[in-house]
């Protein structure tokens, strides 16, 4: 942790960046009504997460934007003014991002003006079964010259209920913050806890947390595929996936009792073994992968879908490095920043995490084939763990992690990308958490992708983002 | 393609036949925590301790609020003499058409109000056994729920075999799935969906967090549960519910199975399957 000025932070973080972090985030805390609002911004270094922390003057009820030199910090200042009313001078666009404004009647923005523009409002209650969010499209029509997003409608204050809760509850509501990515969110949830108590996990439970984590980044994977082939309506390759994401998620379920890996991590280890012994274990995941591979395989070869694909929803190279764009996504397009090899974690550090082959594209097929190289990633680390926990005794000792007091930044990688967690506890109790998704960090991107895209390309360059509203507002 | 076409003959039929048929994974499946019976425990606030939603109440017996359970675990883990999970996608642990009736071992009155409940279910929705159309409605769910819900549309549960399909106009539907505990962001879009359907209209809060708000309290960002927006008249917890679960609920909904059965073949006919 170390201490900057406010007037100076943007030229510290500005200079890190420069030597090559990575911003990762943005939060601001206010200890008690009275007291000063303090900054807190992470940056991701090869070793860790390092935290410059600025404090506002007493009293003062501003400070000088970050944004206009630094892009990523667009929707957390935005974030830090919907919760504490601290106004960022010289922000570009002060509008409610997390927390709804006034439930009045909005007047829809129009930042593209011409003969014939006109704005679609689509959400939030959308077609199909998903997430609340409203998109805003102007268009003349087909191109789409501009997106806003309102991502509040379902702002839950997940972030203010963590506050008092022991940490043993603290992580059923981390899983519960970004529900599709539940493990992802307990680890980094947990390894905040454990530096700060710490305590480290036994090399049995560092297994068993990656054995989850893994699957949970198939079955994210594969409802990508399922959403990209529904959107090309290719009907036989939208159920067979759908099938292997079942297949996925019940094996999931004989492992730990839920479909979702929930309960499993908790801090100073994990709560069961899974309840399969390891060879019958490694004989499902046998069975599971050659059809995955195979209609992977068939998928990117059926020239109808790739078309769909291919330069949609383009993110260039260096916006992804600029942004810090995290998972599938940056990866797609150069920036491949893998907490599980840069800032490995339980059993990362001793499997052999091989390393992802390079994409440029930026586009939505460069994406996908991030998702199927993460895939086969997945399931030769599935097997290493599987090879590992059968040589272990299947009995685990009682986790242990001891009540403490401090302040630590946990993360972990997401099939979204990397989830931060600055966690603060004090008397076996959790005083401040902020969790930060991946989806937060990358869902801002998609006002960027629309380059040449029209209307029906919409479908495609949201499923190829793979996010999750419930983490970008929470 | 025609590759696809040979793929798609790959697996064989991979739909499940539940409920006219039962199926492992559905009988099998871990439901909410319930109190084991005859336990006489002297420490009633340690128990209650145990449960960080407070879904256990300790008073005489020990019951517990399915209707808060999130599956966490605690109390079976750390008491396993006094509480155990709930198997199956139907029975004890599944939808129920009130509130007081997640609450197990039941309530000494509710027994009489779910009859009261059902008669007037049934005399709402005596026009939709055969062609059911449901609208979702996010209000605040952590994401996961969704997932559950469109693995209905997948081959493995394809609730079309029922004659339940998903609409996209509100118009069209008969049955509104909530998910999540009510975020007061969707209070006007979930009331506005409401109240574009025509009658009768049926609603299922669907999980934990749609039914009490789960780990959520009420504060100014979230009501705890939906029914403070919209009444609801099917109650199914989980967090998820699985699949399953959800099939139940819609199957209870429209009267075409009986709450806390067993698996057993729906009543009425299948005419779900002409209209594929």
């Amino acid at each position: 942790m170390m201490t900057a000025d406010v007037k100076t932070l943007g030229d510290d973080i500005e200079s890190r960046v420069d030597v090559g972090d990575r911003f990762a985030g943005l939060f601001a805390t206010r200890p008690t009504q009275d007291a000063p609002i303090t900054l807190s911004a992470h940056l991701a270094t090869p070793g860790g997460i390092d935290t410059l922390e600025a404090s506002l003057p007493p009293g003062a009820e501003s400070y000088p934007a970050l944004t206009p030199r630094l892009g990523a910090a667009f929707w957390y200042e935005r974030e830090i003014h919907d919760t504490f009313g601290v106004v960022p001078e010289g922000h570009p666009r002060l509008a409610p991002l997390v927390r709804p404004g006034s439930p009045e009647p909005r007047a829809l923005p129009r930042h593209v003006t011409g003969y014939g523009m006109f704005t679609i409002p689509h959400g939030p209650v959308r077609s199909g079964v998903l997430e609340s969010i409203e998109y805003l499209v102007e268009t003349p029509g087909e191109a789409i010259p501009h997106l806003n997003m309102r991502v509040f409608y379902k702002h839950r204050g997940v972030q203010a209920r963590f506050a008092g809760m022991t940490p043993a509850d603290a992580v059923l509501l981390a899983e519960r913050t970004e529900g599709i990515a539940s493990v992802a969110h307990a680890l980094a949830f947990s390894h905040a806890v454990e530096q700060i108590a710490g305590c480290e996990p036994p090399a049995t439970a560092q297994l068993i947390r990656v054995l989850h984590a893994e699957l949970e980044r198939v079955a994210n994977h594969l409802d990508v595929a399922v959403r990209l082939a529904d959107a090309a309506g290719l009907a036989v390759a939208t159920a067979r996936f759908a099938l292997h994401k079942e297949r996925v998620m019940r094996l999931v379920s004989r492992l730990c009792g839920g479909r979702f890996g929930r309960g499993v991590v908790v801090p100073g280890g994990v709560s069961a073994p899974p309840l399969l012994p390891p060879a019958q274990l490694r004989a499902e995941l046998d069975r599971l992968a050659p059809p995955i591979a195979a209609d992977a395989d068939a998928l990117m070869a059926t020239s109808s879908f790739l078309d769909r694909l291919r330069g949609t929803g383009p993110l260039t190279p260096g916006r992804a490095r600029q942004h810090g764009a995290l998972g599938p996504i940056g990866k797609a397009a150069g920036f491949a920043d893998d907490a599980r090899l840069t800032r490995p974690y339980d059993a990362y550090r001793t499997l052999a995490v091989p390393p992802a082959r390079p994409h440029t594209a930026g586009d939505a097929l460069a994406r996908l084939r991030v998702r199927w190289e993460e895939v086969d990633q997945s399931f030769r680390l599935l097997r290493q763990v599987t090879d590992d926990l059968a040589e272990r005794a299947p009995d685990l000792p009682p986790v242990t992690c001891p009540p403490a007091r401090g302040r630590a930044v946990g993360w972990a990688e997401a099939p979204q990308g990397e989830v931060l967690y600055d966690v603060s506890l004090d008397a076996g109790r959790v005083t401040r958490c902020h969790p930060r998704s991946a989806s937060f960090h990358n869902l801002v991107l998609m006002h960027e992708v629309f380059a040449g895209d029209i209307l029906t390309d919409f479908p495609f360059i949201e499923a190829s983002f793979g996010l999750s509203v419930a983490g970008v507002a929470l | 393609m025609s590759i696809w076409v040979l793929r798609g003959l790959r697996d064989g039929v991979v739909t499940t036949r539940w409920p006219a048929r039962p199926d492992d994974y559905a009988d099998t499946w871990r439901g909410p925590a319930r109190p084991l019976p005859a336990v006489a425990d002297p420490d009633p606030d340690a128990l209650e301790a145990l449960c960080p939603t407070g879904a256990i109440v300790v008073g005489g017996n020990v019951r517990v609020d399915q209707g808060r359970c999130i599956l966490c675990g605690h109390c079976v883990a750390q008491r396993p003499d006094v509480f155990a999970w709930s198997q199956g996608a139907t029975g004890p642990g599944a939808a129920a058409l009130t509130r007081n009736h997640l609450v197990v071992p039941e309530l000494p009155e509710t027994d009489a109000a779910v009859e009261a409940a059902r008669a007037r279910l049934r005399e709402r929705t005596a026009a939709l056994r055969r062609s059911v159309h449901i609208r979702h409605v996010d209000a605040g769910s952590d994401g996961s729920e969704e997932w559950e819900i469109q693995a209905l549309l997948g081959p493995v549960y394809d609730i079309h075999r029922l004659g339940v399909f998903f609409t996209a106009s509100p118009r069209h539907a008969d049955v509104l799935l909530v998910t999540g505990a009510g975020a007061r962001g969707m209070t006007v879009p979930l009331r506005t969906t409401y109240d574009a359907m025509p009658d009768p209209k049926i609603v299922i809060a669907t999980g934990t967090d749609a039914v009490s708000g789960g780990l959520l309290a009420e504060s100014d960002k979230t009501t705890s549960g939906i029914a403070a927006t919209v009444p609801v008249d099917v109650w199914l917890p989980g967090s998820p519910p699985s699949p399953f679960g959800i099939i139940n609920a819609l199957l209870l909904a429209v009267g075409k199975l009986a709450p806390d059965t067993p698996t057993r073949p729906a009543t009425g006919s299948r005419g779900g399957r002409r209209s594929r």
